[in-house]
């Protein structure tokens, strides 16, 4: 991108280069649409359907997918479509919650073990590297299965699987902003050591973080719906994409539709903050040349 | 004028697996006021560590540091950012010295911020002035760090070091990193503030040609001792130490017809980790002997020329 291009757009913010050069990607585009979308039918879904999600109505029971019912009906005779919109806003508020309480946590820990060194770092890194040694699947499994499964217990096991990926990642952060010469350039002219860590080290370390926020978004939404597909996530009835599959998988013959449209909507979904997450990756990305 | 810095016998070892790495080893010098001090040297030969060093930057081993008259070598908190106000370094990279999510504006008005002293309308004033007088553009001042050119940051660079009206500046290579054209500019910058702002330089650099132009007088170091110390056009003419040669022979000349002899070196860098006593260039030296391998004293050989050899009289026929 020539250098006049980016200036003429808007000189002095940022946010708003990194918001053009997003909105350029094409497959930035289609994450964003994905997600706006199935955004706007969780908090639309009741003006776009006429049904309840979980009202059971036992004479429509499997019905297939047609005008009436755009995804078919379950063994329950509920309006699967309508499910599947009431459910996104599970499935989102699972994904964003867990992340960014692992995010902040995460930050805390990573700062910590990354200004201070030593002993702090030893022992805050050996604990994080305990839990990373297991797959993170499994370990929310044993979460899920200690505390009991529901909404909140699902949110705290995804979180606490998540954590130590993002401290990681800020103490590396730390570690390569703390030896950059503007830190001793602070220092040079007086700046306290709160003051460094707060206007020139966490700024400079946080943009990585955005990028993996993203990223694990999708990772903890599929991992919620993995969990509740064995039963410890989310709950019957709450129409929770992974339970959707569930209940679904023991029609599979009979009624496919019960499993392939929770299953395209977690795709989707899981696509479309992929897409999103990579395209601001490579925006912000700072070896390259805007 | 008298003497602004004085430093006596100072040292900076760093703790390895390996051992203490002698990083600055016994180095004594004086720097006038209002004058440029060259200090030259290969690449890991302890110039920049012996910069921070004075700044503070870094706590020294052993040794003192005399400022203005006062000894500052250990300081408390209090009295270490009264310091600060005197002392400033402008960085090699002006890539890593500037914040990228400040703009040039936050980045010259922090230091007058921390100071105290200046505020609302006369905070906006003075950050116009340092911009003015380092020679960026007002339109650039929203501007962020990857917007400039190498020179340009360099410049924000300078403004910076200069708000707190310090007397004495180290200059970490402040030109290395940039093209040969924005050098000659930056260089100009610098000495005609020397001369507006009164300002006292302590310049590090590995590029003879930029230390000839801008120095008063020079130091020459080799692995954390310094070698030769005397003024800037007498370093040139009557170079006496053997490595000192071998350094000058290396400059490049673009007269094609000029008859030079560079001065080859053999062997390899002793390490600076534990090293033995005596003249630690004496592995590579052409002229080395039993002698070279006792501790080796900085004798004035001629008038305001210092050299650390024991041949050294030998060597250039003098008496």
């Amino acid at each position: 991108m020539s250098r006049n291009g980016s200036a003429k757009v808007k000189k002095n913010s940022a946010g708003a280069a990194v918001f053009l050069r997003v909105v350029k990607n094409p497959m930035a585009i289609v994450g964003i649409v994905l997600v706006l979308l199935l955004c706007l039918g969780a908090i639309l879904a009741p003006l776009l359907s006429n049904y309840s999600p979980s009202k059971v109505d036992m004479p429509s029971a499997f019905m297939s997918p047609s005008l009436k019912h755009l995804a078919g009906t379950d063994d329950l005779g509920r309006d699967i479509f309508t499910r599947l919109l009431y459910g996104s806003k599970y499935s989102i508020m699972l994904g964003v919650a867990s992340v960014l309480a692992a995010l902040i946590i995460g930050v805390i820990l990573g700062s910590v073990s990354g200004y201070f060194g030593g002993q702090v770092d030893n022992i805050i890194m050996r604990i994080l590297d305990v839990i990373q040694s297991m797959p993170s699947m499994l370990f929310a499994i044993i979460i899920s299965a200690v505390l009991g499964a529901g909404f909140i217990q699902t949110i705290i096991a995804l979180g606490v699987a998540t954590v130590p990926g993002m401290a990681r990642m800020m103490r590396a952060n730390i570690l390569s902003v703390r030896e950059m010469e503007y830190i001793e350039a602070a220092r040079s002219i007086k700046c306290s050591n709160v003051r460094i860590i707060m206007k020139h080290v966490i700024p400079n370390a946080m943009s990585p973080m955005i990028v993996t926020t993203a990223s694990h978004i999708s990772a903890n939404i599929l991992m919620a719906t993995g969990l509740s597909y064995i039963g410890l996530g989310v709950q019957p009835p709450t129409p929770e994409w992974g339970a959707m599959l569930t209940a679904g998988r023991n029609y599979i013959t009979t009624a496919p539709y019960m499993v392939l449209f929770p299953g395209l909507f977690i795709c989707l979904f899981t696509l479309g903050f992929n897409l999103f997450g990579d395209a601001l990756r490579d925006a912000l990305d700072p070896t390259l040349k805007h | 004028m008298g003497a602004l810095l004085e430093v006596q016998h100072l040292k900076k070892y760093f703790n390895s697996p390996k051992g203490k790495v002698h990083a600055v080893d016994d180095v004594s010098f004086v720097i006038e006021q209002g004058k440029t001090m060259g200090v030259v040297g290969e690449s890991g030969c302890g110039k920049s560590t012996l910069g921070r060093t004075i700044i503070h930057l870094q706590d020294s081993t052993d040794g003192k540091i005399i400022f203005d008259g006062k000894d500052v070598t250990n300081l408390d908190k209090k009295a270490l950012n009264t310091l600060r106000d005197d002392m400033q370094i402008i960085f090699q990279d002006p890539y890593s010295s500037l914040n990228p999510r400040m703009t040039i504006r936050q980045t010259i008005q922090e230091p007058l911020k921390l100071s105290g002293k200046f505020e609302g309308d006369k905070l906006e004033e003075e950050t116009e002035r340092l911009m003015k007088l380092v020679g960026i553009e007002e339109r650039l001042a929203l501007s962020y760090p990857r917007e400039l050119d190498g020179g340009r940051r360099q410049r924000v660079g300078i403004a910076r070091a200069l708000a707190l009206h310090p007397k004495f500046i180290v200059c970490d290579e402040p030109v290395s990193a940039l093209d040969v054209s924005i050098q000659a500019q930056v260089l100009n910058l610098l000495m005609d503030l020397q001369e507006s702002e009164g300002l006292t330089y302590m310049f590090i650099t590995h590029d003879m040609s930029v230390v000839k132009h801008i120095s008063d007088n020079i130091c020459v170091m080799y692995l954390g001792q310094l070698v030769e110390t005397c003024e800037s056009d007498e370093l040139f003419e009557n170079t006496l130490h053997p490595y000192s040669k071998t350094l000058l022979s290396a400059i490049p000349t673009i007269d094609i017809h000029a008859k030079k002899k560079r001065i080859p070196l053999k062997g390899e860098i002793v390490s600076p980790i534990d090293p033995k006593p005596g003249c630690r260039f004496a592995a590579r030296c052409p002229y080395a002997i039993e002698g070279c391998h006792a501790p080796q004293q900085l004798e004035e050989v001629l008038p305001g020329h210092f050299v650390s050899c024991c041949r050294v009289r030998e060597i250039n026929h003098l008496e």
